[in-house]
Protein backbone atom coordinates (compact mmCIF):
# COMPACT_ATOMS: atom_id res chain seq x y z
CA UNK A 1 0.00 0.00 0.00
CA UNK A 2 1.24 3.11 -1.29
CA UNK A 3 -0.24 6.92 -0.43
CA UNK A 4 -2.32 8.77 -2.41
CA UNK A 5 -0.90 11.22 -4.52
CA UNK A 6 -2.29 13.78 -6.77
CA UNK A 7 -0.72 15.29 -10.06
CA UNK A 8 -1.83 17.48 -13.04
CA UNK A 9 0.73 17.59 -16.19
CA UNK A 10 0.56 20.30 -18.30
CA UNK A 11 1.49 18.36 -21.58
CA UNK A 12 0.60 15.04 -22.50
CA UNK A 13 4.11 13.83 -22.43
CA UNK A 14 4.55 14.78 -18.84
CA UNK A 15 1.48 12.67 -18.68
CA UNK A 16 2.77 9.60 -20.25
CA UNK A 17 5.89 10.41 -18.29
CA UNK A 18 3.99 10.15 -15.10
CA UNK A 19 2.24 6.81 -15.83
CA UNK A 20 5.31 5.58 -17.33
CA UNK A 21 6.85 5.64 -13.89
CA UNK A 22 3.89 4.20 -12.15
CA UNK A 23 3.99 1.32 -14.60
CA UNK A 24 8.42 0.70 -14.33
CA UNK A 25 7.39 0.94 -10.49
CA UNK A 26 4.67 -1.06 -10.22
CA UNK A 27 2.75 1.73 -8.35
CA UNK A 28 -0.86 2.42 -9.37
CA UNK A 29 -1.44 5.13 -11.25
CA UNK A 30 -5.40 6.45 -12.32
CA UNK A 31 -6.15 8.76 -14.85
CA UNK A 32 -9.04 11.41 -13.34
CA UNK A 33 -11.34 13.25 -15.87
CA UNK A 34 -14.68 13.95 -15.03
CA UNK A 35 -14.19 11.84 -12.02
CA UNK A 36 -18.05 11.22 -11.64
CA UNK A 37 -17.24 7.07 -11.46
CA UNK A 38 -13.92 7.63 -10.05
CA UNK A 39 -14.41 9.06 -6.55
CA UNK A 40 -17.23 7.14 -6.16
CA UNK A 41 -15.25 3.81 -6.49
CA UNK A 42 -12.61 5.81 -4.33
CA UNK A 43 -15.24 5.97 -1.73
CA UNK A 44 -17.37 2.40 -1.57
CA UNK A 45 -15.75 -0.61 -3.73
CA UNK A 46 -11.79 0.59 -4.76
CA UNK A 47 -10.21 2.60 -1.21
CA UNK A 48 -6.89 1.61 -2.28
CA UNK A 49 -3.93 4.48 -2.61
CA UNK A 50 -2.94 5.13 -5.56
CA UNK A 51 -2.08 8.58 -7.95
CA UNK A 52 -4.24 10.17 -9.76
CA UNK A 53 -3.42 11.79 -12.98
CA UNK A 54 -5.72 14.16 -13.32
CA UNK A 55 -5.63 15.12 -17.52
CA UNK A 56 -7.90 18.33 -17.54
CA UNK A 57 -5.36 20.73 -18.03
CA UNK A 58 -3.73 19.68 -21.40
CA UNK A 59 -4.49 21.48 -24.50
CA UNK A 60 -5.41 17.69 -26.44
CA UNK A 61 -7.85 16.57 -24.03
CA UNK A 62 -9.90 20.07 -23.85
CA UNK A 63 -9.96 19.81 -27.96
CA UNK A 64 -13.52 20.60 -29.17
CA UNK A 65 -13.17 20.12 -32.97
CA UNK A 66 -16.07 19.88 -35.78
CA UNK A 67 -13.77 19.71 -38.65
CA UNK A 68 -14.35 19.38 -42.42
CA UNK A 69 -13.70 15.88 -42.22
CA UNK A 70 -13.72 14.98 -38.50
CA UNK A 71 -15.11 15.88 -35.17
CA UNK A 72 -12.67 15.57 -32.10
CA UNK A 73 -14.17 15.12 -28.25
CA UNK A 74 -11.10 15.35 -25.69
CA UNK A 75 -11.35 13.12 -23.02
CA UNK A 76 -11.47 16.60 -20.64
CA UNK A 77 -14.99 17.91 -22.59
CA UNK A 78 -17.70 17.43 -20.14
CA UNK A 79 -20.98 16.51 -21.19
CA UNK A 80 -22.82 20.15 -20.42
CA UNK A 81 -20.03 21.81 -22.97
CA UNK A 82 -20.80 19.18 -25.56
CA UNK A 83 -24.26 20.01 -25.68
CA UNK A 84 -23.78 23.41 -25.55
CA UNK A 85 -21.93 23.37 -28.46
CA UNK A 86 -24.95 23.72 -31.59
CA UNK A 87 -22.87 22.35 -34.75
CA UNK A 88 -22.65 19.24 -33.02
CA UNK A 89 -25.79 18.55 -31.69
CA UNK A 90 -26.76 19.42 -35.52
CA UNK A 91 -24.55 16.97 -36.48
CA UNK A 92 -24.31 13.98 -33.79
CA UNK A 93 -27.93 14.33 -32.08
CA UNK A 94 -28.18 10.74 -31.12
CA UNK A 95 -24.43 10.75 -29.27
CA UNK A 96 -25.30 14.31 -27.81
CA UNK A 97 -28.48 12.63 -26.36
CA UNK A 98 -26.79 9.61 -25.18
CA UNK A 99 -23.94 12.26 -22.96
CA UNK A 100 -27.01 14.21 -21.95
CA UNK A 101 -29.18 10.83 -20.30
CA UNK A 102 -26.20 10.37 -17.96
CA UNK A 103 -26.79 12.38 -14.44
CA UNK A 104 -27.95 15.29 -13.20
CA UNK A 105 -27.13 18.64 -14.22
CA UNK A 106 -24.50 18.58 -11.40
CA UNK A 107 -22.88 14.94 -13.11
CA UNK A 108 -23.40 17.08 -16.74
CA UNK A 109 -21.17 19.27 -15.71
CA UNK A 110 -18.33 16.86 -14.45
CA UNK A 111 -19.00 13.92 -16.59
CA UNK A 112 -17.31 12.99 -20.34
CA UNK A 113 -18.17 10.62 -22.86
CA UNK A 114 -14.36 9.14 -22.91
CA UNK A 115 -14.64 8.56 -19.22
CA UNK A 116 -17.79 6.94 -19.61
CA UNK A 117 -16.19 4.48 -22.24
CA UNK A 118 -13.28 4.05 -20.02
CA UNK A 119 -15.40 3.17 -17.03
CA UNK A 120 -16.36 0.33 -19.78
CA UNK A 121 -20.13 -0.13 -18.03
CA UNK A 122 -22.09 -2.91 -20.16
CA UNK A 123 -24.56 -0.13 -19.58
CA UNK A 124 -22.43 2.80 -20.08
CA UNK A 125 -25.05 4.70 -22.27
CA UNK A 126 -22.59 6.31 -24.31
CA UNK A 127 -21.10 4.10 -25.86
CA UNK A 128 -23.61 2.21 -28.21
CA UNK A 129 -24.07 6.14 -29.60
CA UNK A 130 -20.21 6.53 -29.95
CA UNK A 131 -20.12 3.15 -31.82
CA UNK A 132 -23.07 4.12 -33.63
CA UNK A 133 -21.42 7.68 -35.14
CA UNK A 134 -18.08 5.06 -35.93
CA UNK A 135 -16.53 6.79 -32.98
CA UNK A 136 -12.31 5.90 -32.60
CA UNK A 137 -10.80 6.07 -29.55
CA UNK A 138 -7.37 8.57 -29.86
CA UNK A 139 -5.10 6.64 -27.51
CA UNK A 140 -1.50 8.30 -26.12
CA UNK A 141 0.95 6.17 -25.40
CA UNK A 142 5.03 6.60 -25.25
CA UNK A 143 5.48 5.33 -28.72
CA UNK A 144 3.46 7.95 -30.46
CA UNK A 145 -0.25 6.71 -30.09
CA UNK A 146 -2.60 4.34 -31.44
CA UNK A 147 -6.01 4.16 -32.39
CA UNK A 148 -9.02 1.83 -32.05
CA UNK A 149 -12.42 1.24 -32.92
CA UNK A 150 -14.88 1.99 -29.80
CA UNK A 151 -16.51 -1.19 -30.53
CA UNK A 152 -13.20 -2.91 -29.86
CA UNK A 153 -11.78 -1.13 -27.08
CA UNK A 154 -14.22 -2.39 -24.75
CA UNK A 155 -13.01 -6.25 -23.48
CA UNK A 156 -15.32 -7.19 -20.95
CA UNK A 157 -16.96 -6.00 -17.61
CA UNK A 158 -14.70 -3.09 -16.58
CA UNK A 159 -12.01 -3.84 -18.59
CA UNK A 160 -10.74 -2.28 -21.65
CA UNK A 161 -8.03 -2.13 -24.09
CA UNK A 162 -5.96 0.44 -22.10
CA UNK A 163 -2.69 -0.99 -21.39
CA UNK A 164 -0.51 0.27 -18.53
CA UNK A 165 1.16 4.00 -19.78
CA UNK A 166 -1.74 4.85 -22.59
CA UNK A 167 -4.62 6.92 -21.69
CA UNK A 168 -6.89 8.06 -24.21
CA UNK A 169 -6.77 11.66 -25.39
CA UNK A 170 -10.08 11.94 -26.81
CA UNK A 171 -12.51 10.64 -29.66
CA UNK A 172 -12.65 11.18 -33.33
CA UNK A 173 -15.71 10.65 -35.60
CA UNK A 174 -15.68 11.21 -39.08
CA UNK A 175 -18.22 13.87 -39.77
CA UNK A 176 -21.73 12.35 -40.95
CA UNK A 177 -22.31 12.13 -44.49
CA UNK A 178 -24.87 15.06 -46.27
CA UNK A 179 -28.62 13.18 -45.06
CA UNK A 180 -27.52 11.24 -42.13
CA UNK A 181 -28.45 11.76 -38.67
CA UNK A 182 -27.98 9.36 -35.28
CA UNK A 183 -30.27 8.52 -32.19
CA UNK A 184 -30.15 6.96 -28.96
CA UNK A 185 -32.71 5.12 -27.11
CA UNK A 186 -32.28 3.17 -23.49
CA UNK A 187 -35.24 1.87 -21.32
CA UNK A 188 -35.00 2.23 -17.45
CA UNK A 189 -37.43 1.73 -15.17
CA UNK A 190 -37.77 5.82 -13.84
CA UNK A 191 -38.11 8.83 -16.31
CA UNK A 192 -34.47 9.82 -15.91
CA UNK A 193 -31.06 9.06 -14.05
CA UNK A 194 -31.42 5.46 -13.64
CA UNK A 195 -28.88 2.78 -15.20
CA UNK A 196 -29.94 1.21 -18.64
CA UNK A 197 -31.90 -1.72 -18.82
CA UNK A 198 -30.71 -1.65 -22.52
CA UNK A 199 -30.03 0.81 -25.12
CA UNK A 200 -29.50 0.91 -28.74
CA UNK A 201 -27.81 3.72 -30.70
CA UNK A 202 -28.45 3.82 -34.52
CA UNK A 203 -26.73 6.16 -37.46
CA UNK A 204 -28.34 5.97 -40.58
CA UNK A 205 -27.38 7.64 -44.25
CA UNK A 206 -30.17 7.83 -46.96
CA UNK A 207 -29.83 8.22 -50.39
CA UNK A 208 -31.79 11.08 -52.67
CA UNK A 209 -34.50 8.71 -53.03
CA UNK A 210 -35.00 7.96 -49.15
CA UNK A 211 -33.30 4.63 -49.38
CA UNK A 212 -30.73 4.13 -46.60
CA UNK A 213 -26.93 3.72 -48.21
CA UNK A 214 -25.03 3.32 -44.62
CA UNK A 215 -25.95 2.15 -41.37
CA UNK A 216 -24.64 1.48 -38.18
CA UNK A 217 -26.65 -0.65 -34.95
CA UNK A 218 -25.08 -0.77 -31.73
CA UNK A 219 -26.56 -2.44 -28.28
CA UNK A 220 -25.73 -1.59 -24.80
CA UNK A 221 -26.80 -3.38 -21.29
CA UNK A 222 -27.53 -6.58 -23.12
CA UNK A 223 -24.39 -7.97 -23.15
CA UNK A 224 -21.31 -8.18 -21.38
CA UNK A 225 -20.18 -5.29 -23.60
CA UNK A 226 -21.79 -3.05 -26.06
CA UNK A 227 -21.98 -4.60 -29.63
CA UNK A 228 -21.88 -3.15 -32.73
CA UNK A 229 -24.58 -5.37 -34.90
CA UNK A 230 -23.37 -5.80 -38.22
CA UNK A 231 -27.16 -7.88 -39.14
CA UNK A 232 -28.78 -5.09 -37.90
CA UNK A 233 -27.23 -2.72 -39.98
CA UNK A 234 -27.44 -5.13 -42.97
CA UNK A 235 -31.23 -5.05 -42.65
CA UNK A 236 -31.68 -0.85 -42.87
CA UNK A 237 -29.07 -0.30 -45.58
CA UNK A 238 -31.28 -0.71 -48.68
CA UNK A 239 -34.35 -0.59 -47.88
CA UNK A 240 -36.77 2.15 -47.37
CA UNK A 241 -36.52 1.99 -43.64
CA UNK A 242 -39.62 0.66 -43.64
CA UNK A 243 -41.61 -1.28 -41.37
CA UNK A 244 -39.90 -4.53 -42.43
CA UNK A 245 -36.85 -3.60 -42.27
CA UNK A 246 -36.71 -1.97 -38.36
CA UNK A 247 -38.69 -4.94 -37.90
CA UNK A 248 -35.83 -7.08 -39.40
CA UNK A 249 -33.30 -4.98 -37.57
CA UNK A 250 -34.94 -5.26 -34.29
CA UNK A 251 -34.31 -8.91 -34.22
CA UNK A 252 -30.81 -8.93 -35.65
CA UNK A 253 -30.88 -7.14 -31.97
CA UNK A 254 -32.21 -9.59 -29.79
CA UNK A 255 -30.57 -12.12 -31.82
CA UNK A 256 -26.97 -10.55 -31.06
CA UNK A 257 -28.05 -9.68 -27.54
CA UNK A 258 -27.34 -12.33 -24.29
CA UNK A 259 -28.49 -10.32 -21.23
CA UNK A 260 -28.24 -11.16 -18.03
CA UNK A 261 -31.42 -11.62 -15.53
CA UNK A 262 -31.16 -8.97 -12.58
CA UNK A 263 -33.46 -6.62 -10.35
CA UNK A 264 -33.57 -4.27 -13.53
CA UNK A 265 -35.08 -6.81 -15.91
CA UNK A 266 -35.08 -10.40 -16.88
CA UNK A 267 -33.20 -11.29 -19.50
CA UNK A 268 -36.19 -12.13 -21.71
CA UNK A 269 -37.17 -9.04 -21.62
CA UNK A 270 -34.32 -7.56 -22.28
CA UNK A 271 -33.78 -9.28 -25.39
CA UNK A 272 -37.17 -8.23 -26.35
CA UNK A 273 -37.04 -4.25 -25.38
CA UNK A 274 -33.51 -4.00 -27.42
CA UNK A 275 -35.56 -4.49 -30.97
CA UNK A 276 -38.07 -2.40 -29.14
CA UNK A 277 -35.51 0.47 -28.75
CA UNK A 278 -33.26 -0.26 -32.23
CA UNK A 279 -36.66 0.06 -34.43
CA UNK A 280 -37.59 3.65 -32.37
CA UNK A 281 -33.93 4.82 -32.88
CA UNK A 282 -33.61 3.70 -36.50
CA UNK A 283 -36.98 5.70 -36.85
CA UNK A 284 -36.30 8.55 -34.96
CA UNK A 285 -32.15 8.87 -37.12
CA UNK A 286 -34.11 8.98 -40.22
CA UNK A 287 -36.55 11.57 -39.47
CA UNK A 288 -33.80 13.72 -38.75
CA UNK A 289 -31.64 12.55 -41.80
CA UNK A 290 -34.78 13.63 -44.01
CA UNK A 291 -34.55 17.05 -41.69
CA UNK A 292 -38.38 16.52 -40.53
CA UNK B 1 1.23 11.36 2.08
CA UNK B 2 2.22 14.72 0.56
CA UNK B 3 -0.41 17.50 1.15
CA UNK B 4 -1.00 19.18 -2.08
CA UNK B 5 -1.01 23.42 -1.77
CA UNK B 6 -4.05 24.46 -3.61
CA UNK B 7 -4.48 28.33 -4.09
CA UNK B 8 -8.12 28.96 -5.67
CA UNK B 9 -10.85 31.78 -5.58
CA UNK B 10 -13.73 30.82 -3.84
CA UNK B 11 -16.96 33.47 -3.84
CA UNK B 12 -14.23 35.81 -5.31
CA UNK B 13 -11.76 35.87 -2.51
CA UNK B 14 -8.15 34.49 -3.22
CA UNK B 15 -7.61 31.62 -0.95
CA UNK B 16 -5.27 29.18 -0.02
CA UNK B 17 -5.37 25.71 1.20
CA UNK B 18 -3.51 22.66 2.07
CA UNK B 19 -5.51 19.00 1.20
CA UNK B 20 -5.30 15.47 1.15
CA UNK B 21 -4.74 14.31 -2.57
CA UNK B 22 -7.87 12.39 -2.16
CA UNK B 23 -9.70 14.94 -0.04
CA UNK B 24 -12.76 15.92 -1.99
CA UNK B 25 -13.42 19.92 -2.52
CA UNK B 26 -16.40 19.30 0.02
CA UNK B 27 -14.34 18.43 2.67
CA UNK B 28 -12.19 20.90 2.18
CA UNK B 29 -14.46 23.39 1.93
CA UNK B 30 -16.31 22.09 4.97
CA UNK B 31 -13.32 20.80 7.31
CA UNK B 32 -9.99 23.27 6.44
CA UNK B 33 -12.36 25.97 5.38
CA UNK B 34 -14.62 26.06 8.00
CA UNK B 35 -17.24 27.02 5.02
CA UNK B 36 -20.16 24.29 6.13
CA UNK B 37 -22.88 26.11 4.33
CA UNK B 38 -22.19 23.35 1.96
CA UNK B 39 -23.95 20.11 3.04
CA UNK B 40 -23.09 16.22 2.50
CA UNK B 41 -25.97 14.44 1.93
CA UNK B 42 -25.01 10.90 0.02
CA UNK B 43 -21.50 11.67 -1.09
CA UNK B 44 -21.77 9.80 -3.95
CA UNK B 45 -23.36 12.31 -6.56
CA UNK B 46 -26.95 11.37 -6.33
CA UNK B 47 -28.37 14.19 -4.14
CA UNK B 48 -27.61 17.87 -4.72
CA UNK B 49 -26.50 18.83 -1.37
CA UNK B 50 -22.79 19.37 -2.13
CA UNK B 51 -24.05 21.77 -5.12
CA UNK B 52 -21.30 24.17 -6.13
CA UNK B 53 -20.01 26.07 -8.84
CA UNK B 54 -16.68 25.95 -10.66
CA UNK B 55 -16.06 28.64 -13.24
CA UNK B 56 -19.47 28.61 -13.09
CA UNK B 57 -20.75 25.30 -13.93
CA UNK B 58 -22.49 23.84 -11.26
CA UNK B 59 -21.58 20.14 -10.09
CA UNK B 60 -21.59 18.05 -6.82
CA UNK B 61 -18.14 19.24 -4.99
CA UNK B 62 -18.30 15.68 -3.12
CA UNK B 63 -16.97 14.35 -7.07
CA UNK B 64 -14.43 17.01 -7.19
CA UNK B 65 -11.06 16.81 -5.55
CA UNK B 66 -9.99 19.71 -3.60
CA UNK B 67 -6.80 19.85 -5.31
CA UNK B 68 -8.92 20.07 -8.68
CA UNK B 69 -9.31 23.92 -7.28
CA UNK B 70 -6.13 24.94 -8.19
CA UNK B 71 -6.80 27.76 -10.33
CA UNK B 72 -10.34 27.68 -10.29
CA UNK B 73 -13.29 30.13 -9.39
CA UNK B 74 -15.51 28.34 -6.82
CA UNK B 75 -18.92 29.72 -5.93
CA UNK B 76 -20.51 28.29 -2.43
CA UNK B 77 -23.60 29.29 -0.99
CA UNK B 78 -21.60 31.58 1.49
CA UNK B 79 -21.31 33.96 -1.96
CA UNK B 80 -24.88 34.07 -2.89
CA UNK B 81 -26.46 36.62 -1.00
CA UNK B 82 -24.71 40.35 -0.94
CA UNK B 83 -26.37 43.26 1.58
CA UNK B 84 -30.12 41.75 1.36
CA UNK B 85 -30.95 37.90 -0.15
CA UNK B 86 -30.46 36.70 -3.37
CA UNK B 87 -33.79 36.71 -4.50
CA UNK B 88 -33.75 33.05 -5.36
CA UNK B 89 -33.34 32.57 -1.43
CA UNK B 90 -35.82 35.47 -0.75
CA UNK B 91 -38.59 33.54 -2.84
CA UNK B 92 -37.63 29.87 -1.07
CA UNK B 93 -38.71 31.89 2.21
CA UNK B 94 -41.87 33.61 0.78
CA UNK B 95 -43.27 30.17 -0.98
CA UNK B 96 -42.13 28.26 2.50
CA UNK B 97 -39.92 26.27 -0.48
CA UNK B 98 -37.85 24.51 3.06
CA UNK B 99 -38.62 22.46 6.02
CA UNK B 100 -35.48 20.45 7.64
CA UNK B 101 -33.52 22.76 5.11
CA UNK B 102 -30.52 20.21 4.63
CA UNK B 103 -31.06 20.50 0.61
CA UNK B 104 -31.83 24.74 0.81
CA UNK B 105 -28.09 25.76 0.01
CA UNK B 106 -27.41 23.01 -2.96
CA UNK B 107 -30.86 24.46 -4.46
CA UNK B 108 -30.41 27.64 -3.82
CA UNK B 109 -26.63 27.66 -5.33
CA UNK B 110 -28.06 24.92 -8.52
CA UNK B 111 -31.23 27.48 -9.58
CA UNK B 112 -29.27 30.69 -9.34
CA UNK B 113 -27.01 28.77 -11.58
CA UNK B 114 -30.18 28.09 -13.58
CA UNK B 115 -31.04 31.73 -14.08
CA UNK B 116 -27.53 33.33 -14.80
CA UNK B 117 -27.68 30.90 -17.94
CA UNK B 118 -31.60 30.87 -18.66
CA UNK B 119 -33.14 33.71 -17.46
CA UNK B 120 -36.64 32.74 -18.36
CA UNK B 121 -37.04 28.92 -18.36
CA UNK B 122 -40.00 27.51 -18.56
CA UNK B 123 -41.37 24.58 -15.19
CA UNK B 124 -40.07 21.81 -17.27
CA UNK B 125 -36.67 23.41 -17.97
CA UNK B 126 -36.66 23.90 -14.27
CA UNK B 127 -37.55 20.48 -13.07
CA UNK B 128 -35.23 19.01 -15.35
CA UNK B 129 -32.20 21.36 -13.82
CA UNK B 130 -32.96 20.59 -10.02
CA UNK B 131 -33.97 16.72 -10.91
CA UNK B 132 -30.01 16.16 -9.11
CA UNK B 133 -31.28 17.96 -6.01
CA UNK B 134 -33.46 15.79 -3.62
CA UNK B 135 -35.41 17.36 -1.28
CA UNK B 136 -37.33 14.96 0.75
CA UNK B 137 -39.76 17.60 2.70
CA UNK B 138 -41.02 19.46 0.30
CA UNK B 139 -42.50 17.35 -2.66
CA UNK B 140 -40.68 20.47 -4.83
CA UNK B 141 -43.49 22.26 -5.63
CA UNK B 142 -43.22 25.21 -3.73
CA UNK B 143 -39.60 24.99 -4.44
CA UNK B 144 -40.44 25.32 -8.57
CA UNK B 145 -43.08 27.98 -7.46
CA UNK B 146 -40.18 29.95 -5.61
CA UNK B 147 -37.71 29.82 -9.02
CA UNK B 148 -40.47 30.67 -11.25
CA UNK B 149 -41.22 33.64 -9.21
CA UNK B 150 -37.65 34.65 -8.36
CA UNK B 151 -37.08 34.52 -12.27
CA UNK B 152 -39.66 37.07 -12.33
CA UNK B 153 -38.16 39.57 -9.82
CA UNK B 154 -34.65 39.21 -11.65
CA UNK B 155 -36.27 40.16 -14.75
CA UNK B 156 -38.36 42.89 -13.65
CA UNK B 157 -35.36 44.33 -11.87
CA UNK B 158 -32.66 43.78 -14.75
Amino acid sequence: MGAYAYVAPQSVDEALSVLGEQASSGTRAQVLAGGTDLLVQMRSIDRGARTIIDIKKLAETNRLDVGADEIYIGAAVCSALMNEHEALKALLPGLMEAGDLIGSTQIQGRATICGNLCNSSPAGDSIPAQIAVRAVVDIANASGGRQLPVEEFVTGVGTNALEDGEFVLGLKIPRPAENSSDAYLRFIPRTEMDIAVAGCGVSVTLAEDGTCSAARVAIGAVAPTALLVPAAAEALIGSKLDDAALQAAGEACSTASSPITDKRGTAEYRRKVVAVLCRRAAAIAKQRATGA
Amino acid sequence: MAKVHVTTRINGEAREFLCEPHQTLLDVLRDELGLTGTKEGCGSGDCGACSVTIDDRLVCSCLVLGAEAEGAEIGTIEGVAGAELHPVQQKILEHAALQCGICTPGIVVAAKNLLERHPDPDETTIRYWLAGNLCRCTGYDKIIRAVQDAAKELAHSA
